[in-house]
Parts: C-alpha cells; structure tokens; sequence
C-alpha cells in the first residue's frame, strides 16, 4: 500500500483525546469490567472455600492432566492471535489469515474438551447441585467457557473479515481488538486453572 | 502500541509452557497448604503478568492506558482481600 493511502486511511479514524484508537480504549474499558466481574467469581469461591470445614482434593474429581493440556492449548492460541498481528502489521496477509485460522481452532479445541470433560464429570455424578465444590466448580468454568465461546464466535467474524481481504497493514484495528479479548480470556484461564485445578 | 515493539513471543511462549508444567508438578508437592498457595498464587501472576504485558502489550502502551487497568487491578485486590482477610483475622 503507497504512503499517501495509509495516510488516507489514518486521516479516516476520528481524532482520540489520549491518543489511543476508540475501538482500543473501548476493548480496555470493557476488559476491566470483565476483571472486575471474574474478580468476584474468585473472591466469591475464595470466601466459600475459606469458610468450608473441609474442601475436597480437586485432583480426586478432575482431571488435572487433561485441562493442563487445555491451559496448553489456550496459551499456544494466544501465541497465534499475537503472531496474526505482528503479520498483519508488517503486510504479511498470508500468515495473518494462517494464524487467525490457527487461533480459531485453538479456541475451538479448547471448547471441545471443556464440553467433553463437563459430560465425562457430569456421567461421573459430580453436577452443579450436588456439593459447594461442583457449584463454584461450573459456575467459575462454565462462565469463562462461555467467554470462550464469544471470543470463538467473534474470531470466526475476524477470520472471515481476514480471508475477504478486508484488513491491510495500515487498517487492522478489529485484528487487535480481538486480540486483547483474547489474551484478556486466555490471562483469566491462567488464574482460574491454578486456583480451582491445583489448590 | 510502540511501533518499535517487537517481544520475542516465543520466548515468552516457551516461559509459560515452563511455568505451567513446574505449576503442575508442585501442586502434587507435599508440602504445607500455605506454602502450596503461596507459590500457586506467584506462579499463575507471573504467567498472567507476562500475558499483559507482551501479548496484550500493556508493556508498550501509553501510561494512560496502564493507570486505568491499574486501577481496576487495585480494587480488585482489595475486593478479594477483604474476603480472604475475613477468615484470617482474628475474631474480636
């Protein structure tokens, strides 16, 4: 792309007052609510687990293994949403549509095996209702699960932006944006993996 | 975001794989519950330090930008110290 048609193409964006774009600072707002929200799901399970005068071994019940892989899963996704980025700035469409692509199946997988691992528990009798463990257990997990899903959703609308050629080097803003949902996704599993899988 | 920012995503890649698998085998550690915590509790902030940092980029972008998570961090911290701090203080 010439010079003067990214310049052209930043002279489109409306001026921000601190400097960063508004889909930007929109994702960030939006993103500290959702840590205020995940905060207190965790001080919710934190206060119940503190208050409980006993608290089941979570290695007894869950497959620690099997969500570590997960926690792999999830983390190689972020490298991908990163690395589709760091393309797609430096002009490289090709590999911003491979490792969106990659991204995409990343998050896809990851929903998988959460989805076969709730109906592996829920065969095994441990549900929602059944103990304090099993509620904060899926309600902590079934709500980033559920963010997942959103971040998968809009990564499919990303993606198929990307493949219909609709980002260039100077006009990738959505690319970014969905990139911080989807570390912001992948940073909250972080916490969440060791607090409710290992402690 | 700077335009000279280039992290090693790799290399930060590789940390969090690390880090993940020491986290795994020292929570089959058996050692005291609170040294457990306590470790648990720095390993997973430094793996979600890293995230923010170099994947969100938090690292390169405007202070603006870092006050406002900042902030929203702090009362976080507060909130679910409050909760912890409930069960372990002393009772009056």
């Amino acid at each position: 792309m010439s010079s003067h048609a990214v310049a052209h193409e930043h002279a489109l964006e409306p001026p921000s007052a601190t400097g960063i774009p508004h889909d930007k600072m929109g994702m960030w707002v939006f993103l500290c609510s959702e840590v205020m929200f995940f905060t207190g799901l965790i001080g919710s399970y934190i206060v119940l687990r503190f208050a409980s005068p006993s608290w089941p071994h979570p290695g007894n019940t869950l497959n620690i293994w099997l969500t570590a892989l997960n926690t792999f899963i999830l983390i190689c996704s972020s490298v991908t949403m990163v690395k589709a980025l760091e393309s797609v700035r430096n002009g490289d469409l090709a590999k911003l549509k491979l490792f969106l692509s990659m991204t995409l199946l990343g998050g896809s997988i990851f929903l998988s095996i959460q989805v076969y691992e709730y109906r592996h528990l829920l065969h095994a009798g441990f549900n929602p209702h059944g103990s304090l463990f099993g509620s904060v257990f899926y309600t902590t997990t079934g709500f980033h699960g559920f963010h997942v899903f959103c971040g998968v959703v809009c990564m499919a609308f990303v993606t198929g932006k990307a493949f219909l050629g609709k980002y260039t080097q100077a006009h990738h803003q959505g690319v970014e944006t969905i990139g911080l949902y989807w570390h912001f996704v992948d940073l909250v599993w972080i916490i969440l993996f060791t607090i409710i899988y290992l402690f | 975001m700077s335009d000279h920012a280039h992290p090693n995503y790799l290399a930060i890649f590789w940390i969090l794989l690390a880090v993940t698998i020491v986290e795994v085998g020292y929570s089959f550690l058996k050692v005291p519950r609170a040294v457990l915590i306590g470790g648990l509790v720095l390993l997973a902030g430094f793996k979600a330090l890293l995230v923010a940092l170099y994947f969100m980029h938090l690292k390169f972008e405007r202070k603006t930008l870092g006050i406002i998570v900042g902030s929203t961090l702090i009362l976080g911290v507060i909130l679910v110290s409050v909760g912890i701090g409930e069960h372990v203080l002393p009772k009056p």
